[in-house]
């Protein structure tokens, strides 16, 4: 089991042995057992693990979205780490697309203004023809002018996609965007970001529980008690379905060894 | 049922704490006024019972000039009358004397004495010491060139014994030796901040009464206290109507009386910063209520799911306001309480001399207050309460959603409202209200807010989508703009308290540019001086100009002409009217352009007036007729019409004109009051105002000023109005700051997810800031454009109602609006600062998690 790649690999972000400690004293937990992750570059990795393994927080980390107790973080070649409120801010604004589960859109903008909100919160022209291809993959064409709250759920995660896309950032953040979605819907948000990597090239780190939806990506990163446990390429739904069972029971067998100790 | 709507309350502490506060500064002002106006007048009615408490019964004549304003001064007793009622049975002793009104001291430095606003200047005769009055230097006034003056005029002029002073009667200035300086029981220097000049008897007989052997009041002393009542009966039976005989007890009620009703503006205007607390805080806790109402649609629909009635939910959020409105009222009167007993403190030290009775709050502030504290507060929750209860309890198992009901209904109310309101504005304008005028128009600008209130969702709309386009150049300022026009009830209720306060102040500032403006135009219209002599009216005695003074300056070589005038206010036909007398009539016509309706205007022989032409119409009064005039002093006398005219003689407006003898010995005060003067062509205006500035060195009431320096003095009241007026869109501005913060604080809450996305996506803290800002200003700009339409608007319909009483100009204040909507700007963003930093703190991975 090992985590290392040929140095040819282009990396969009990495974690460099990081930890992150929630409380102190008694309320201690720490959610991130020193982490080191190389993300490479045009490709869709899967975060998977059991509820409270550390997904969401290592995905925040990577993301500039919550600072690391100790180690480094890096997006493109920028260093997360230790910058200010302002500079997170941007990097984010400019580097890095998010999808999360839900609550994605703002309900007074139109679809279309919802997509080109990153840009123009950024003061960029949107590239035209970059824009249209984005929409018409999702299939959004006809879907521009109407507000959220006349789209369905999974047209909204559509559009949410859309929105991380049109930016071209570095690599885009997905926190289990299926969550919320019924079966169809969420296979056709997953094919879409398969293949915005495939055909554009995109990063995309997907934070996710459901086997189903990380057999979509290339590249499925286990997750146990903060630690990484595991890793599997060109996965199948089977295959993770196999890792995860297993994983259970380490994980089982650990958080038995751990009170053993206390 | 009780115990959740406490907790409830505690939750939400800070926005309960500023809707509150509306009612706080509402209940703060309403007992404000009542402890004041009651500490003041225990304050008057201990004072005047000390002015009097020697006094057994005074005996004075009624004023020949009687009238529905103010009666004129006492007429002059002879001194026969004296002896005649020291002759009635119970009199032990009776003495005339002189103790009248217009005795004005000058100070070292030639100008007018200072000391309270107000305070009367009294110019007595000397009676040597008694119970009331002894000498704390020299001796009394033996000689006509002497005075004995108290020790509060000796103080505020540092006059001592030996040194001159200068005193202006009604006589021009005279300068005597002070001789005696005098105090009163108690230490005082003087009785409650007036001014006291005594002179010997026979003078002042002459300079305060104009007349030898004459007093104004008899003191009687009693022979036995007891029949204090049946003396002053008798002598009341004895002396006839034109005698008024009061015991000191009468006295002192009466006095205290006037004083009370002239100090009662105080309480209007504490009062009328009340009621605009009290408009912009309804819609205050409106606003709040119905935002925790939805804010707690789950809950509600839980509770009602689970077998609470709609009763038992109306009762819980009444239950919720009627708490808000006990604390509110309580901490209101502490601060009303406060604030009446230092206005009290304040105004007694101010007069100089008075004592402030102890603080005091009357039952009226208690109840007054409780009422408006607390049946405000829940008449204002009553609507949201019944909302509350329409939540069916099928709501709690539904994602709440704000839907967005139509605003029809609304609408409908807002139009008939607003055409009901405009009604009454315009029927109560219209003067055929008899007496029921302010009532109506009161009634009619009431319902046009509310009704305006009602229509402000609709009209939200598109104002506000287009007051934001100013802000559209930027993203935040996009954002906002759309935020604002995100929840358009909510948008209004909360820019309707801005709309109020902001209506108010342009309506008035409307009214009152407007009729500066006609004034403005009036007189450069009418009046052809160049100059004029003029001066601020402060007692009884209008100011003087010495005639002197004005006989030099007709001297100086570029004056053309000069038309001085006295006036005073006389009787006809029992009704009072104004009285004026040029001592030029030939000036006077030309310099006011005094057009002649019927007859002749150019002189007055003996024996002849001239009349308004509205006064003239109104008392049926033609050329030739024969008319019978009541002066101030001497009898009746009868004059002939000669010439009836318009334009404006007289500073009251209408009236008579008699000739000049007759004002010399009937008015009050002969001397003239002001003085138009006419320079010859090509004169140098500022060279010659410099001349007569000289000339002028002993009439120290008056000054020589330009005509559009005299319209300025003339318009200079409005400003003093305009200013408090202002003062109180402050406080109501206040309010509005605490209705939008509250609006925003929700609005950032409810959109925690929705902030914590936009910074997740790369929305910086100052631009996160900013839209929130953005959406503040909207709100608030939006109420002040509204108000200041809806403040124009009324205040024109005003002015246009107001034509005939000779308002002819509307002038929209450009300046004061421009300065009104900067003012709501700034409004806005003063209001958005706590909300805009709690938005930009927010964790954004707490907000995007945000349950
Ligand atoms: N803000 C926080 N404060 C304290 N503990 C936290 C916080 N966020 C997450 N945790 C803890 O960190 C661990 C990992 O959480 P998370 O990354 O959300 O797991 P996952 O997304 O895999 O379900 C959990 O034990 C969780 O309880
Ligand atoms: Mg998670």
């Amino acid at each position: 089991m090992t985590t290392a790649l040929p140095t040819a690999v282009d990396v969009a972000a990495r974690a460099v042995d990081v930890w992150k400690v929630y409380g102190s004293g008694e309320a201690q937990v720490v959610a991130l057992h020193g982490v080191s992750v190389e993300l490479e570059r045009g490709r869709f990795t899967a975060i998977m693990g059991p509820s409270g393994s550390g997904k969401s927080t290592l995905m925040h980390c990577l993301a500039g979205l919550d600072t690391v107790t100790r180690g480094e973080v890096f997006v493109g070649d920028t260093r997360v780490s230790g910058l200010g409120d302002r500079a997170l801010t941007d990097l984010r604004r400019d580097k890095v697309g998010f999808i999360f589960q839900q609550f994605n859109l703002l309900p007074t903008l139109t679809a279309e203004e919802n997509i080109l909100l990153p840009l123009s919160i950024a003061g960029r022209k949107p590239d035209r023809q970059w824009f249209d291809t984005v929409v018409d993959t999702v299939g959004l064409r006809d879907r521009l002018r109407h507000r959220p709250t006349q789209l369905s759920g999974g047209q909204q995660q559509r559009v949410a996609c859309a929105r991380a896309l049109v930016a071209r950032p570095e690599v885009i953040f997905a926190d289990e965007p299926t969550g919320n979605l019924d079966s169809r819907s969420g296979a056709e948000v997953l094919s879409f970001l398969r293949s915005s990597v495939r055909e554009y090239g995109q990063t995309i780190v997907m934070v996710t529980h459901d086997a189903g939806a990380a057999s979509y990506a290339d590249r499925v990163i286990f997750l146990a008690d903060g630690r990484i446990v595991d890793e599997l390429r060109e996965p199948t739904s089977e295959a993770v379905l196999e890792r995860l069972k297993r994983l259970d029971v380490t994980s089982a067998e650990a958080a038995a060894a751990g009170s053993g100790a206390v | 049922m009780l115990r959740a709507t406490l907790k409830s309350l505690l939750s939400r502490k800070l926005r309960l704490l500023l809707s509150g506060l509306a009612v706080v500064l509402a209940v703060m002002f309403v007992s404000g006024a009542f402890v004041l106006s009651d500490t003041l007048g225990r304050t008057f009615d201990s004072l005047f019972t000390n002015v009097y408490s020697y006094t057994d019964i005074q005996v004075t004549a009624k004023p020949k000039v009687t009238g529905p304003g103010q009666d004129g001064a006492p007429a002059n007793i002879p001194a026969d009358m004296v002896s005649r009622v020291a002759a009635d049975p119970g009199v032990a002793k009776a003495t005339g004397a002189v103790l009248a009104e217009g005795a004005r001291a000058v100070g070292h430095n030639g100008k007018k004495l200072g000391g309270a606003p107000g305070a009367p200047r009294y110019g007595a005769s000397w009676h040597g010491e008694d119970q009331l009055i002894s000498l704390r230097e020299g001796r009394g006034p033996r000689a006509d060139d002497e005075v004995a003056i108290d020790a509060g005029v000796a103080t505020l002029g540092n006059f001592r014994v030996g040194d001159q002073i200068g005193v202006l009667t009604l006589e021009p200035k005279k300068t005597f030796t002070v001789v005696g300086v005098f105090g009163y029981a108690g230490g005082r220097d003087s009785i409650g901040g007036e001014q006291t000049v005594a002179f010997t008897e026979p003078v002042a007989q002459r300079l305060m009464l104009g007349a030898p052997n004459v007093y104004n009041v008899i003191d009687v002393t009693v022979t036995d206290k007891k029949d204090l009542t049946k003396v002053r009966d008798a002598l009341r039976a004895d002396l006839g109507p034109a005698y008024q005989v009061d015991t000191g007890a009468d006295l002192a009620k009466k006095q205290a009386d006037q004083v009370k009703k002239a100090l009662s503006f105080v309480t209007y205007v504490l009062l009328g910063f009340a009621a605009v607390a009290l408009l912009v805080g309804v819609f205050l806790i409106l606003n709040t209520f119905s935002i925790i109402v939805a804010q707690r649609t789950q809950e509600l629909a839980l509770l009602r799911a689970m077998g609470a009635s709609r009763g038992q939910v109306i009762r819980s959020v009444l239950l919720e306001a009627s708490l808000i409105g006990v604390v509110s009222w309580l901490v209101g009167l502490a601060l009303g309480v406060g604030i009446g007993a230092a206005g009290a403190f304040a105004l007694a030290k101010l007069s100089g001399g008075l004592t402030a009775a102890g603080v005091g709050v009357p039952p009226a502030a208690w109840i007054v207050s409780f009422v408006v504290g607390i049946g405000v507060t829940i008449a204002a929750a009553l609507m949201p309460a019944v909302q509350a209860a329409r939540v069916p309890p099928i709501a709690a198992m539904r994602q709440a959603s704000a839907s967005d009901r139509p605003l029809t209904r609304l609408t409908v109310a807002g139009g008939v409202l607003l055409a009901g309101g405009g009604s009454a504005l315009v029927f109560g304008l219209s003067g055929k209200a008899h007496g029921n005028t302010i009532g109506w128009v009161v009634g009619g600008v009431f319902a046009t807010f509310i009704a305006v209130a009602l229509l402000t969702p609709l009209l939200g709309r598109p104002v506000v989508s287009l007051l934001g386009r100013l802000f559209a150049w930027s993203v935040p300022g996009q954002l906002g703009r759309r935020n604002s026009a995100r929840n358009p009830r909510r948008t209004a209720i909360t820019a309707a308290a801005m709309m109020i306060s902001i209506a108010l102040v342009t309506g008035i500032s409307t009214i009152f540019a407007s009729v500066s403006d006609s004034i403005t135009k009036l007189v450069n219209e009418q009046i052809q001086a160049d100059l004029i002599i003029a001066g601020q009216q402060t007692g009884p005695i209008p100011p003087a100009i010495d005639p002197a003074a004005l006989r030099q300056v007709r001297g100086l070589p570029t004056v053309d002409s000069v038309a001085a005038e006295a006036y005073d206010m006389g009787m006809a036909d029992g009704r009072q009217l104004f009285v004026g007398a040029f001592d030029d009539q030939a000036a006077a016509a030309r310099i006011l352009k005094l057009k002649a309706k019927d007859g002749r205007l150019d002189r007055l022989g003996a024996g002849e007036i001239l009349v308004d032409d509205a006064t003239a119409s109104k008392r049926h009064w033609t050329v030739g007729a024969s008319v019978s005039v009541q002066l101030s002093r001497g009898d009746a006398r009868t004059f002939r019409v000669v010439g009836i005219f318009t334009g404006n003689a007289n500073p009251g407006g209408g009236g008579i004109l008699v000739p000049w003898r007759d004002a010399a010995s009937g008015f009050r005060a002969a001397t003239p009051t002001q003085a138009f003067i006419k320079l010859r062509s090509g004169a140098n205006v500022t060279a010659t105002k410099g001349q007569i500035d000289r000339i002028l060195r002993d009439s120290p009431e008056v000054n020589v000023v330009t005509r559009s320096e005299w319209i300025g003095d003339a318009t200079k009241v409005f400003d003093i109005v305009l200013t408090i007026v202002q003062v109180l869109l402050g406080v109501a501005m206040v309010i509005a700051v605490l209705g939008i913060v509250n609006t925003l604080v929700l609005s950032v809450l409810e959109r925690t997810r929705e902030l914590g996305m936009l910074r997740a996506i790369g929305l910086r803290r100052g631009q996160t800031m900013r839209m929130i800002t953005v959406e503040s200003v909207v709100i608030s700009l939006f109420g002040s454009l509204l108000g200041i339409v809806v403040g124009a608007a009324l205040g024109a319909a005003v002015v246009h109602a107001l034509k005939d009483k000779g308002i002819t100009e509307l002038s929209l204040p450009w300046g004061l609006m421009v300065a009104y909507l900067v003012a709501g700007a700034l409004v806005g963003v003063a209001a958005a600062v706590i909300p805009a930093i709690r938005a930009a703190r927010l964790n954004v991975l707490a907000a995007i998690g945000y349950e």
